[in-house]
């Protein structure tokens, strides 16, 4: 046991692969067996992600989930900010300007909108609920763009911990509600065709949720959504930590 | 070589992080100001570029989209290591903003849509 642990502990970033790939691997099965596959797998990976995090948090008390657990150190340097921004970063490849300007301005008017929409609603609610400063309120802004958005502005204008957890929870009953609720509403806001697909992307944004959502209404959709998407985590991840920072920052 | 993709990827990557905190300077706040956002329309622009595949090749490119993919398992591990018992205290409000959110955004979609390009 003793030797197990060693090698674990040594090649502490393979042990991450191997368990976040088990995570994965369980959640998509479970998506598969027990939704059928309407309960995007990356979401309940996620969840699952955050649950695990909990349940060593509780045990070890410590503030970085898994990654206080010696043997699963490794997931603090693959969930870390260098590697997560880089395959950020990857996700642009491809993303082409010229099917965004066909989309037209339309297209563009929902990306901004959304997420000054999403960022303006998020932070009206961190208030309410008595948050007083203006990193914190910033950050919970951020998380309702993306739970992508909330960790990067976090880090950038270094807000808490606590708060970062709490705007990727956030950005994920965002997009657990978008892939669940697409379906039902879809008719009822005439979501049937590539331009409303695009302005459903630019207004929602959160990848996994756009895609889950689109692919459970029409899945010739889904590229067009997605497409929009793309550039709604960059403009975010752009107006967030600096503009929008600074709005709020003034305000208080 | 798939290094060639990596690499691009990487001054991209550096690039938008160096002009982000040149920024942050700039703005006179000790932070990183959408450097990842500035990487990522770099990397756009360069792909959006006629011939840009041949150029780098196949094998190049998976070095990119390699990445790209693994993009949601390093999401997972990042939800892994977050102070979840911290936030549990606002897990109510992560509620709510993400119900508010979703639900207001969902109107808009009928308004956008219905504008007419021009």
């Amino acid at each position: 046991m003793n030797i197990v642990e060693e090698i674990l502990i040594k090649n502490s970033l393979i042990t991450a692969f191997v368990f976040v790939g088990v995570t994965v691997y369980l959640s998509y099965f479970l998506s598969e067996k027990l939704t059928k596959g309407r309960f995007h797998g990356s979401a309940i990976a996620i969840i699952l992600g955050l649950i695990f995090a909990y349940i060593a948090g509780s045990y070890y008390e410590g503030d970085k989930g898994v990654a206080d657990i010696a043997i699963l150190s490794g997931v603090g340097v693959l969930g870390g900010s260098m590697l997560r921004d880089f395959a950020i970063v990857a996700t642009a490849y491809g993303a082409k300007f010229s099917d965004l300007k066909t989309s037209g301005v339309v297209g563009i008017v929902s990306l901004f909108l959304g997420v000054i929409l999403s960022f303006s609603l998020g932070s009206i609610v961190a208030i309410l609920f008595g948050y007083d400063d203006a990193k914190s309120i910033t950050t919970i802004g951020a998380g309702t763009v993306t739970f992508v958005v909330g960790p990067v502005t976090g880090s950038a204008i270094g807000a808490s911990s606590e708060v970062i957890a709490l705007s990727i929870a956030a950005g994920l009953v965002k997009s657990i509600l978008v892939m669940t609720m697409t379906p039902i509403v879809a008719k009822s806001i005439g979501l049937n065709n590539p331009r409303s697909a695009m302005v459903f992307g630019g207004l929602m944004g959160t990848n996994s949720g756009v895609a889950a959502g689109l692919a459970a209404v029409d899945p010739k959709l889904v590229p067009y959504g997605a497409m929009t998407a793309t550039f709604y985590t960059a403009i975010g991840c752009l107006i967030v930590p600096s503009l929008l920072f600074l709005f709020i920052d003034v305000i208080y | 070589m798939v290094i060639y993709g990596i690499a691009l990827l990487g001054i991209c990557t550096l690039i938008g992080l160096i002009i982000g905190k040149w920024l942050g300077e700039l703005f006179g706040i000790d932070a990183n100001v959408g450097g990842i956002g500035i990487a990522m329309f770099l990397l756009m622009i360069l792909s959006n570029y006629q011939n840009f595949k041949l150029s780098i090749g196949d094998i190049s490119e998976s070095g990119i989209t390699f990445w790209s993919l693994i993009y949601i398992p390093i999401v997972v591990a990042m939800a892994a290591k977050q102070n979840v018992v911290g936030a549990l205290d606002g897990g109510f409000m992560a509620l709510v903003a993400g119900i508010v959110v979703v639900s207001i955004s969902f109107l808009f979609i009928p308004l956008l849509s219905n504008l007419k390009d021009k």
